[in-house]
């Protein structure tokens, strides 16, 4: 019986509590997205509405955070909810008419829009747990920024520069079509 | 690590020798300076141009002036590295070679004169490397890269002094210049690239600013439009340098051990000169690359985009339309010709793909050129028959015949379209019909200059065109009858293209003289000669007009001494390794001189037309004509005939409408009618008499009961088909997502229930 | 934990990402819809990394955050050209394609 033995025992016992605590943290973070989601695509108020989204976006640099993508949580925070939800809401301030009300949905549009994503959420589900039953994650300590930076300049240099071409492109794309001449 | 590997194996002297050398003098190494200037000189002008004394004119002239002496030094290093450089030579490892591969190269060597090896001065560096392959930049420096740096450098400095006067007080001056500098820039780096994708790369940059300049005043709408229809046809093109590319690099990748691909342009030659490479890959890959030569180099059928490029200002046209971006493809193919030789089989052959197109072109290109009114049309139909020139001489084998073409046009053709551009800074026009005639008087500078550049390029000796023109003659090896001898194969089709075209062009250009400077002016005002900044370069590049021909004196030509014979094809042609091992053709004193009668009749015959019978009717009418009132479209139904026939037959209506209708009048056709109306005349009665009574059968029987009856009853199903589909289609984009969506995860679970 | 736990969130979202694209009528809302269904995917991707114990996942979920940033100023861009040539954004009201 030695040292190392009880530190083996003693991480097991923390790491299952933490298992409990990451489970419980996912259940909390998952019914708060779904729940914000749902009240983003059904609210009246445009601007309710971008506050819903910015929930949901917190919730998912959560859930990266939860699976040990740090750096990915905290690009989340700052692109998203700090650039693109501005953004937003630049666009709702612009296009006035927008502004507060949005009339809601007819039955009918409602009810096939219902309709096409519950057969897309039931067509997912199934092949979900048909395929992954019960995968576990692979635990490992999360990832860190270097191995990112790391394989974004040797294995994924081509994708990153269409990237960035791609994010050129679109930035001359919106001033072209957005200018008044 | 591909350089460590390549010289590694350089060290033990095994595998296939690339013709290509780490050494070399400092010049040679670092000639990625000349694209350089031009490149600092661009962001120079775009940051402060507008802040100079002379709107940042100055510092692009600063920049190629610069890199022109760059050039010429370079130059003179070539020549004593071609002769004297006794270096290590880099050898590349390959997967295997059978015997007929191993032969081949052998022979390859014994093939070209023993000596000097002449290896090409090659240096790269790492450009950025993905998933441990490595894409590299560089310079390969040989003697066709030396004479590209040389022309580019020269004309594009001639251009910028004669551009300086040209856009004066233009509201984008400064912008002008800037894009000229970037022009000179990528150019350059084409010509020194040393991997397709580098070259992939200039090719698209020369693109952008070839569309930039041409739509210059974008204000007016035809202008805008010509840039973009230059930009769009060049995609067309451009698309099959891609494929072409990324198949060789595959290609060469499967023949390179422990390599994933190649796109060096060495190795690819060379592994395609050894047979490494299989036959079906290298017809895929040149019929690719071709179709971006098509289009860079205005051949037929993608040639459209070039006559309206002439919207851009003058000096551009003479630098990108003419001397140097348009030369672009035959510049790739004078690269890749490893692949292109192989890939096409020009050896021993009588006709292959490259040749015909080019043939082809060389002769729609000229008889355009006989009903346009717009002098820089007449031009650019003049220079896409020209380029087909060169992509003939270069489909038959006649490489350096085609390289030395190259060179010589690109002076004739720069001066001729600064003359143009000269004539038309005089009398604010390019119509030669309504405001040009006689302005010999008025513009003696230019009206010279414009005779040297005309008979060149009509190809009378001594000037230049005469010489390259022969050479091309000669390399077709169809002259087997009368002591031409040598050559890749019986082109014989293609020198009788060549021999028509050399007609036609002396036709056409004297056409276009006789309108711009013969008869009375017809135009409004007084015009005037121009500035010494238009004359100067005028006259420099008439000067070469005169001269380039005589760097390239053919092979035991009497009159010239032996050391002279033959220098720009000994300097230029590299030997071995990245080259195939193409035969030469031995000139001969006949072909010399019957091109020459073929030249002079075709100048008597247009000038029998404009020059007496013309200017004749001018005198009896009292006013400049510019041409017989009662041509022969009016007088011979053959004429007629010929222009229904042909314009059926055609789907660019418009433009064989026009050569056919407006062609007739001329003065070949005249005679052409004269020789032919008895035989083609009678046989097309019959042939026609023949054809109307079988289509009477095929109609009364086929066509009324069979096909008319499936064509009815499809239209009422899908006129049926279509009411019912109609309700579906609302218009409203969220219906048809959701359709889409629904359909697609429908999709999905069927594959999932299946898989 | 449980891949599935991760993927099915995901499936969530992603589906009322797709009833918000479909049954809202103001194109600023259909944007945020697309939006949800891209950090759906994310989720995805990085729940697949960390499950192949991969960087590859992360890498490509910033790829995407790139992406979805270009396509919310584009998609903005155009929302703002319908509103300024109809003084709405109603997409009901888009329904030229009808045939």
């Amino acid at each position: 019986m030695s040292m190392l033995a009880a530190v083996a025992d003693m991480d097991r016992l923390t790491s299952g509590e933490a298992l409990v605590a990451q489970n419980v943290a996912f259940a909390v973070m998952a019914i708060t997205m779904i729940a914000s989601a749902l009240r983003m695509v059904t609210t009246r108020n445009v601007v309710h509405a971008a506050l819903y989204l910015v929930i949901v976006l917190s919730g998912v640099a959560g859930i990266f955070i939860l699976l040990g993508a740090e750096f990915v949580g905290v690009t989340q925070v700052m692109v998203y909810i700090g650039a693109i939800v501005v953004l937003f809401l630049f666009g709702i301030m612009l296009t006035k008419g927008s502004f507060g009300e949005d009339d809601g949905v007819s039955g009918e549009r409602r009810l096939m829009a219902g309709l096409v994503g519950l057969l897309v959420f039931g067509v997912m589900t199934a092949a979900l747990v048909d395929s992954f039953a019960d995968a576990e994650l692979a635990r490992e300590a999360p990832s860190t920024t270097a191995e990112i930076a790391d394989s974004i300049f040797s294995a994924y240099i081509v994708p990153f520069e269409a990237v960035s071409v791609l994010l050129l492109a679109a930035l001359i794309g919106a001033i072209v079509v957005a200018r008044r001449d | 690590m591909n350089t460590l590997f390549t010289l590694a194996a350089a060290a033990t002297g095994d595998g296939l020798a690339l013709g290509i050398t780490e050494g070399g003098s400092w010049l040679l190494r670092n000639v990625w300076l000349i694209p350089l200037l031009p490149a600092l000189s661009f962001i120079g002008i775009l940051f402060f141009g507008k802040k100079m004394p002379r709107g940042g004119s100055e510092l692009g002239i600063a920049a190629v002036g610069i890199a022109f002496v760059l050039a010429l030094l370079t130059g003179v290093a070539w020549i004593d590295h071609r002769d004297n450089f006794h270096g290590d030579e880099v050898h590349v490892a390959v997967i295997q070679m059978d015997d007929h591969g191993a032969a081949h190269g052998d022979d390859h060597g014994a093939g070209h004169e023993p000596g000097h090896p002449s290896l090409a001065v090659h240096r790269t560096a790492t450009w950025f490397q993905t998933n441990g392959v490595e894409f590299t930049v560089g310079t390969l420096v040989d003697g066709l890269a030396v004479m590209m740096l040389l022309v580019v450098t020269l004309v594009s400095l001639l251009v910028h002094v004669y551009s300086t006067d040209y856009v004066h007080g233009d509201r984008r001056y400064t912008h002008f210049f800037a894009f000229l500098s970037l022009f000179s820039a990528s150019m350059l780096l084409l010509v020194v690239s040393e991997n397709t994708l580098q070259l992939l790369c200039a090719w698209e940059l020369v693109g952008v600013c070839s569309f930039a300049l041409i739509g210059h005043w974008w204000e007016e709408k035809p202008n805008s439009d010509a840039a973009l229809k230059a930009f769009l046809t060049n995609r067309v093109g451009d698309m099959g340098l891609l494929v072409g590319v990324t198949v060789l690099f595959f290609a060469a990748g499967s023949a390179l051990p422990d390599r994933f691909g190649s796109f060096s342009i060495a190795e690819t030659n060379a592994l395609a000169n050894s047979g490494a490479l299989s036959h079906t890959t290298l017809v895929v890959a040149a019929s690719c690359l071709m179709a971006a030569v098509m289009s860079k180099s205005g051949q037929f059928f993608l040639h459209t985009w070039l006559p309206d490029a002439m919207a851009g200002p003058t000096p551009v046209s003479a630098l990108i339309h003419a001397a140097t971006m348009v030369v672009a493809g035959v510049f790739m193919i004078a690269r890749m010709y490893g692949v292109f030789f192989e890939g096409f089989q020009i050896g021993g052959s009588s006709i292959n793909l490259m040749a015909f197109i080019g043939g082809l072109t060389t002769i729609v290109g000229a008889l355009l050129a006989f009903v346009q009114r717009d002098i820089k049309k007449v031009l650019a139909y003049s220079t896409i028959s020209q380029l087909g020139y060169m992509v003939l001489a270069l489909g038959v084998g006649a490489w350096t015949a085609a390289v030395f073409h190259l060179f010589t046009h690109a002076f004739f053709k720069a001066c001729l379209f600064l003359g143009s551009g000269s004539v038309s800074h005089a009398v604010h026009s390019f119509d030669m019909k309504s405001d040009m005639g006689g302005l010999r008087r008025h513009m003696p500078h230019t009206y010279r200059t414009f005779m040297i550049g005309t008979v060149a390029l009509a190809g009378l000796p001594p000037l230049a065109g005469f010489w390259s023109k022969d050479e091309i003659l000669v390399g077709t090896g169809g002259w087997g009858l009368m002591g031409g001898t040598g050559g890749n194969g019986a082109y014989t089709l293609m020198l009788g293209m060549g021999m028509l075209t050399a007609a036609l062009t002396a036709a056409y250009m004297t056409r276009c003289v006789y309108l711009t400077f013969f008869g009375e002016f017809r135009g409004h005002g007084e015009p005037h000669e121009s500035g010494p900044r238009i004359t100067g370069p005028l006259w420099i590049l008439a000067g070469l007009a005169i001269v380039a021909g005589f760097f390239n004196m053919p092979k035991g030509f009497q009159l010239a001494p032996g050391s002279l014979q033959e220098r720009f094809g000994h300097f230029v042609e590299p030997v071995a390794g990245y080259f195939p091992a193409i035969s030469h053709a031995t000139p001969s004193w006949s072909l010399a001189i019957v091109s020459t009668l073929v030249v002079i009749s075709g100048i008597t015959a247009s000038g029998w037309y404009y020059f007496v019978k013309v200017e004749a009717a001018s005198k009896a009418a009292g006013t400049s004509l510019t041409e017989l009132p009662d041509g022969p479209t009016t007088k011979y139904p053959l004429a007629r005939m010929g222009h229904t026939l042909l314009s059926n037959k055609y789907y660019l209506d418009h433009f064989y409408n026009g050569v056919v209708a407006d062609g007739t009048k001329g003065p070949l056709a005249r005679m052409a009618n004269r020789i032919n109306q008895d035989v083609i005349d009678r046989t097309v009665d019959v042939v026609g008499e023949t054809a109307v009574k079988a289509g009477t059968v095929v109609y009364e029987k086929i066509d009324q009961l069979v096909v008319d009856g499936a064509v009815n009853a499809s239209g009422r199903g899908s006129s049926g088909a279509g009411e019912e589909l109609r309700k579906i289609n609302s218009g409203k984009v969220q219906s048809y997502a959701a359709i889409l969506f629904a359909a697609a995860t429908v999709l999905a679970g069927i594959l999932i229930v299946l898989v | 934990m449980l891949l599935n736990q991760f993927l099915i969130l995901s499936a969530v979202l992603f589906s009322i990402g797709v009833y918000g694209v479909l049954a809202r009528r103001n194109g600023v809302l259909v944007l945020m819809s697309i939006e949800l269904i891209l950090n759906a995917v994310n989720i995805n991707l990085v729940a697949f990394g960390a499950f192949r114990a991969s960087v590859g996942g992360e890498v490509f979920a910033l790829f995407i955050i790139a992406v979805a940033a270009a396509e919310v100023g584009v998609g903005l861009a155009m929302v703002l050209l319908l509103y300024r040539n109809r003084r709405s954004i109603d997409l009901t009201l888009i329904d030229q394609l009808r045939g």
